[in-house]
């Protein structure tokens, strides 16, 4: 069978689909009457061209990679994790008891545990699904779909009736003491002498993201379990026949993923919001199925593609503060983007593939 | 178009020397978004109100997500934008921390109390106008039950519904009050459905006047009510005109007065602790064509009264958030 070269699968295809994705944006904004080119300019100077754009930047594609990671995980033993969303709302209950009932004499500290926490939440909350998918062929689609419901239902149900302080109109959670704040990038980078606004939410967890994907590397393609899991995907009698349990890996593959995407909550509940409240997830769960696809499940893509995509949320923002396009429609040129890199994948690849394939035969 | 590239290109220009313009004001509305028939798009006709009589403009954003609420206060007031108007309680916390940080911007929050030297607090007595409709109903009302939905159960909304209660047993001492709450989240402030349900609910417990504050939820309770032949009472802004004939009155809270007051005072806007209520006109029941057939002379003679008892402090209207209690109605 003949391939692709690797540049042309990894670089060529998302940059295409990312081309067609910006035009069709282009032409909404045109279609509003506004200018495209100028948006483009105050979507790429609001994101990265100031440290405070940065620090939006990251703090966004930090919550991306995390659950892109999530995602990519269960790709590779070929599960579609669409549970991440519940999950990280799971993850934010983690770090919510750990910040809120201990006390902790310093950040550190805190962080360690939380994150402890916070993985573990979110694998308790894929566990049932990996559970049921494993032993009575319950697809997991439906299954982690379905737990995102009820994991907005069980937050509401205590944030309105457990967790929130008396008194209060909000259904959110008390603030954590000042000892479980996390230091910012502003934090971190002052001592280097480098200047780092001190407004954006950017935090230490992006080190503890990308020490994630360094981790989700060194699993899939380094270790005994990451081999089992890949041999899994690629197909299950053939894993079977080699001695490898189909329950295992379904079961152990979705803790890890849902323990990604519950640590999540380290970076918007631990690091931005310093309280819990209902929706801290945003989407982030969802977005990370993008991510993932256009990382094509590689750690490194998936680190890439999630800052593409913190770009994308923090361009939207500033488009919807300093101009007049309507919240609405910076949510289609989003999903736009998503839409082509994520579900119209194979929209580019397949005729990218035979054209590689005229060419070599035209060679041979 | 020409007209768009030029908003949009100042819009470029301006981001890039933020801080260089003259004092413009903000508005920032909360995620319900800014035609929300309800508290968010009262605000924005009233900063629109502003902008047609002064000629000026604002900048406004709609939040998106939660991370964005410290995101627009700073960068608005890093722009120079001034004074910076805000609605909704969820913007409590943030402001209370982000205030500080610019000392020379002015900030106006409505519905809740931020106790920093450059901010004005806005916060309604809901109660005193829900107390003068609910004489109203109470008068309108033939079966002697009432009815009351409310959107989100947070004590805001209970306010309402205990000065509701109050002004109904002052007009009727035997009249029985039904109340239920949506729901629980915000959710609650956007559930036509439900409040349909709700409302058909309290008609078969004999409510014949039923009084929503419940956001757009409320916009299913006024229709059920209309299309089962009992009367509704609209909140925030003058709904009487959604079913003429069938809305016996609104409960008016002027969040637009509010917000174009804020913007007409500029960035000299006086600070601190401001209350909107009957007596300065921040609360008021609605009165137009569309209702003036329902609204008998002894309703109105009686509600005058009672508003004009209330704006000389004559007469109390217990506040349920002053002690979490109410003497009308149980929860």
């Amino acid at each position: 069978m003949e391939k692709m070269p690797a540049w042309a699968d990894a670089v060529l295809v998302p940059l295409i689909s990312l081309l067609l994705a910006a035009i069709l944006s282009a032409l909404v904004i045109i279609g509003i009457g506004e200018d495209p080119v100028a948006a483009v300019k105050l979507m790429v100077q609001g994101s990265l061209g100031s440290t405070y754009g940065w620090g939006y930047t990251l703090y966004y594609a930090t919550n991306f990679m995390f659950t892109g990671l999530a995602v990519a995980v269960a790709f590779h033993a070929r599960m579609f994790n669409i549970g991440g969303e519940g999950q990280a709302m799971l993850g934010g209950l983690g770090v919510a008891v750990v910040c809120l009932y201990m006390p902790w004499p310093h950040w550190s500290l805190a962080l360690i545990f939380a994150t402890l926490s916070s993985a573990v939440f979110g694998a308790a909350w894929a566990f049932l699904p990996a559970y049921l998918q494993a032993k009575r062929g319950s697809h997991i689609v439906i299954t982690t779909i379905m737990f995102n419901f009820i994991a907005a239902a069980l937050l509401n149900y205590l944030l309105v009736n457990v967790m929130r302080p008396k008194g209060s109109m909000d259904p959110a959670t008390a603030k954590f003491p000042e000892t479980t704040h996390l230091p910012t990038l502003h934090d971190i980078l002052e001592p280097f002498g480098i200047a780092f606004s001190k407004a954006a939410p950017a935090n230490v967890s992006l080190i503890v993201a990308i020490i994630a994907c360094v981790a989700v590397y060194f699993l899939i393609w380094r270790t005994r379990l990451g081999y089992e899991i890949r041999a899994f995907g690629h197909s299950e009698s053939g894993a079977k026949y080699a001695g490898i349990s189909p329950v295992k890996i379904t079961v152990v593959a979705m803790l890890i993923s849902g323990g990604l995407a519950g640590m999540m909550a380290i970076n918007n509940v631990m690091g931005e919001g310093e309280r819990l409240i209902m929706n801290s997830t945003e989407g982030a769960g969802f977005i990370g199925i993008a991510v993932a696809l256009m990382g094509r499940s590689h750690p490194f893509g998936v680190f890439l593609a999630a800052i593409l995509f913190g770009f994308l949320y923090q361009g939207g923002a500033e488009l919807a503060l300093w101009t007049t396009i309507p919240r609405e429609l910076i949510v289609v040129i989003q999903a736009l983007v998503i839409l082509f890199t994520g579900a119209l994948d194979n929209m580019v690849r397949m005729p990218l593939e035979k054209l590689f394939l005229i060419f070599r035969k035209g060679d041979a | 178009m020409s007209v768009m590239n030029k908003i949009l290109g100042g819009a470029a220009a301006l981001a890039m020397t933020a801080g260089a313009l003259a004092a413009e004001p903000a508005m920032i509305f909360d995620l319900g978004g800014k035609f929300d028939k309800s508290f968010n798009e009262s605000a924005f006709s009233g900063a629109q109100r502003w902008a047609e009589e002064t000629g000026g403009t604002f900048r406004e954003i709609e939040l998106q997500s939660e991370a964005q609420r410290e995101q627009a206060l700073r960068r608005f007031a890093e722009a120079g934008a001034n004074p910076i108007v805000m609605t909704g309680f969820a913007f409590g916390n943030v402001l209370g921390e982000v205030a500080p940080d610019y000392p020379d911007t002015k900030f106006a929050i409505i519905d809740m109390v931020v106790d920093q030297p450059n901010v004005r607090s806005v916060v309604f007595n809901e109660h005193e106008g829900s107390y003068l409709v609910g004489m109203m109903a109470a008068m309108a009302s033939k079966s002697n039950t009432v009815g009351f939905i409310g959107g989100m159960d947070i004590p805001l909304i209970r306010k309402f519904a205990c000065g509701y209660a109050q002004g109904v047993k002052a007009a009727n001492a035997d009249a029985t009050v039904v109340a239920n709450m949506t729901g629980t989240t915000p959710a609650a402030w956007n559930d036509p459905v439900k409040g349909s349900e709700l409302t058909k609910a309290q008609i078969s417990q004999g409510a014949d006047v039923v009084y929503a504050a419940a956001g757009g939820t409320g916009v299913g309770v006024l229709q059920t009510a209309a299309d089962e032949g009992i009367l509704s009472v609209g909140v925030d802004s003058n709904q009487n005109y959604l079913h003429p004939g069938k809305v016996l009155t609104s409960m008016m809270k002027r969040v637009d007065n509010a917000v174009y007051q804020a913007m007409t005072d500029g960035p000299e806007m006086e600070t601190g602790f401001n209350v909107m209520g009957v007596a300065n006109g921040g609360i008021s029941f609605a009165m137009d064509d569309n209702n003036a057939s329902l609204v008998t002379d002894a309703m109105r003679a009686n509600a005058y009264e009672a508003a004009l008892k209330i704006a000389t402090g004559e007469l109390m209207v217990h506040d349920y958030m002053s002690d979490d209690s109410c003497p009308a109605l149980s929860f």
